[in-house]
């Protein structure tokens, strides 16, 4: 610390969480851990969106087994998303202003075309397509309360004809096609938020909605696959291994990409050592070395991305793969919020003088506490358990065997 | 034209809604003003600030600004020779009381009055969602506070440091060039509060507004000039290290 604060060529004075000189206005944070959750959802839901469509649109059939989990997994997430922003708003009676009176200039005014766009055109109508013929046969088969929703579900669409079903096959393939494009929108936008802020050169990146793309898929397929593994499990099922071995490929080539996009960033920071480098240098290794150096870097990308690296190189027994798909999932996915956390609380740290940090104090039991964040964050998976519930993924689920046969 | 009553029933709402959009961007002015007559901006003349903190305390009775937050302050830059890159700078909650007595050194001192620069490209106005903060015809960079959602995307846009959330409406808040008295034909609590004429409200629409010459005679600087802002506070003789 003593280095570093010589490293600045003065003496840093610690006050109140605030060294050296912030200007007054910028001493609490304006974004909380609310908002490093918005991106981190959103993401899960675009990453699991992506799997999908390996299955639909690319004919990928090893990864099918998780097809109807992943919509799912998207779904349960994406109806939490606005939670966390809603939240955080000053006035969240206000909020539907955006839908009204959207302001044309301004990114964050999209925020609510964009989440319906993909909500309801892509997700939900997806979804429906791919269940209808489900649907319709459990509004048949059910009783009482039950048999009222999945008859509602239907949509008055009850024709189950293989000519029906065949149209609700194309369908479905062109709401995919244009949902790849609409999970990249989804959260190309939110790094768009970040990265079109001049005046945070810690955000002020064209690189930001591209990061954001591709570790959003990371973090989806990630999660997928421990959803998939998890709930498999739970089932007393046998794990599809051809499965989740191209589950894990996908995620290895895909965590390259982000990897060297964040370090290409990183990288012409560094050798560019522009008028803002010194103050983020410095908070790299001090304020954020934990959360940046430690969990985003070494723990949550360099780590996983060894041990996929293993997994593709050298012949384990299904068990050994297994345990290291589960460790490298839970690492990239800590490590994606740990880049979040970066990005979002990282970017309010430092002063935009450049002369000075402060420090965020996370609150327990406020609405934009540690409390609030721990319960959004768990509520889509009670969402996902009553939609599994509601619509079993895996009726028509290929068995394992059959499975390893495809791809 | 015959309007029935259930065509009536759909229009209401979406002219309600038309009107409030309408209305949005607004800003409250006074009798005989016109918004199209002015360019509102300001002169800090950096020599003449003595630090005195006069003009934070008249903004904060003024404009009712919340304990902990500022419309406008004053910082005090301390720059050696050797490090003009990295001056020490202090605000003690924002110069409002003055500043504490400095030892003799061969440094230089100097203090910066800082405040909305009133942007005519502003970020901040750029950003809000739904366009509760504006650029008013007169060039006064306003916030409508009954339509503001209080996200802090604004706060987070200003280069400048100068927009907070105000911890109980819970909208973002700002100098507004004190846009009640300068609408009157007054000028800003803070010029008039200031001992030395540091501070002075310009018009360059007004022909007759001394800035025109100063600005013709005088090395004149912005804030952080390449974040291209379009800012309209014009500091006089500003030290390149001031930030």
């Amino acid at each position: 610390m003593c280095d570093l604060a010589m490293f600045l060529g003065e003496q840093v004075k610690i006050m109140n969480g605030v060294e050296g000189f912030m200007y007054p206005n910028e001493i609490g944070l304006q974004w909380s851990v609310l908002i490093v959750l918005y991106p981190f959802i959103t993401g899960l839901v675009a990453g699991a969106f992506i799997l999908a469509s390996l299955e639909r649109v690319f004919h990928v059939e090893a990864v099918k087994p998780t097809y109807r989990l992943a919509l799912l997994t998207a779904l349960s997430f994406l109806i939490v998303a606005p939670l966390p922003l809603q939240l955080h708003l000053g006035h969240p009676e206000r909020s539907p202003e955006m839908y009204f009176t959207p302001h044309s200039t301004s990114a964050m005014a999209m925020f609510g075309y964009v989440y319906l766009w993909y909500l309801m055109a892509v997700l939900v109508f997806e979804i429906w397509l791919d269940y209808r013929r489900d649907i319709v046969l459990l509004s048949r088969s059910s009783r009482g309360f039950l048999r009222v929703i999945y008859k509602v579900m239907t949509l008055g669409s009850d024709n189950i004809s293989p000519r029906s079903l065949h149209i609700d096959e194309k369908v479905g393939w062109i709401v995919t096609l244009i949902g790849i494009p609409s999970a990249f929108l989804l959260h190309g936008y939110v790094g768009f938020i970040f990265g079109s802020i001049k005046a945070n050169p810690w955000w002020s990146s064209p690189l930001m909605p591209v990061v954001f793309i591709f570790s959003a898929m990371v973090s989806g397929i990630a999660g997928v696959m421990l959803i998939y593994m998890a709930v498999t499990k739970l089932r007393k099922q046998a794990i599809d291994v051809h499965c989740v071995d191209s589950i894990a490929m996908y995620l290895f080539y895909i965590f390259i990409i982000d990897f060297s996009l964040e370090m290409l960033d990183l990288i012409h920071r560094i050798y560019e050592a522009g008028e803002s480098f010194r103050s983020l240098n410095f908070m790299v290794h001090t304020k954020l070395y934990f959360s940046h150096i430690v969990v985003q870097i070494i723990l949550g990308t360099v780590t996983p991305l060894a041990l996929l690296f293993i997994t593709q190189v050298v012949k384990l027994s299904e068990k050994v793969r297994k345990r290291i798909y589960v460790a490298s999932a839970c690492l990239a996915l800590m490590g994606i919020f740990a880049m979040r956390w970066n990005v979002v609380i990282g970017g309010q740290l430092f002063s935009k003088s450049f002369l000075g940090y402060t420090t965020y104090k996370m609150a327990l039991v406020t609405r934009e506490g540690s409390l609030v964040a721990v319960g959004l964050s768990i509520l889509p998976l009670f969402i996902l358990w009553a939609l599994i519930k509601l619509l079993p993924p895996w009726s028509t689920e290929h068995h394992p065997q059959q499975a390893a046969t495809g791809d | 034209m015959n309007l029935s009553r259930r065509h009536f029933l759909v229009l209401m709402p979406a002219a309600a809604i038309a009107w409030k959009a309408v209305l949005a961007g607004t800003p409250e002015q006074a009798e005989n003003y016109k918004l199209s007559e002015h360019w509102w901006g300001m002169l800090i003349d950096v020599p003449k600030c003595i630090g005195c903190g006069n003009c934070v305390r008249a903004c904060a009775a003024e404009n009712d600004v919340p304990e902990g937050y500022f419309r406008t302050w004053v910082e005090r830059y301390h720059v050696s020779d050797e490090n003009m890159t990295n001056p020490e700078v202090i605000s003690p909650d924002g110069g409002k009381e003055g500043f504490p007595v400095v030892k003799e050194d061969e440094k230089k001192y100097f203090f910066v009055p800082k405040m909305c620069n009133h942007c005519a490209d502003s970020p901040c106005t750029q950003v809000c969602p739904v366009g509760a903060t504006f650029v008013a015809p007169d060039g006064v960079v306003l916030i409508d506070q009954t339509y503001c959602l209080g996200c802090a995307y604004c706060v987070q846009a200003c280069p400048y440091g100068c927009r907070y959330i105000h911890p109980e409406k819970k909208v973002a808040d700002k100098c507004t060039l004190c846009y009640h008295r300068i609408t009157k034909g007054l000028t800003t609590a803070c010029c008039e509060s200031c001992p030395t004429g540091a501070r002075q409200l310009v018009d360059l629409k007004n022909p007759k507004d001394p800035i025109h010459e100063f600005l013709k005679t005088h090395s004149v600087q912005v804030l952080k000039p390449q974040m291209a802002t379009g800012a309209k506070a014009f500091y006089y003789e500003l030290d390149g290290s001031v930030r």
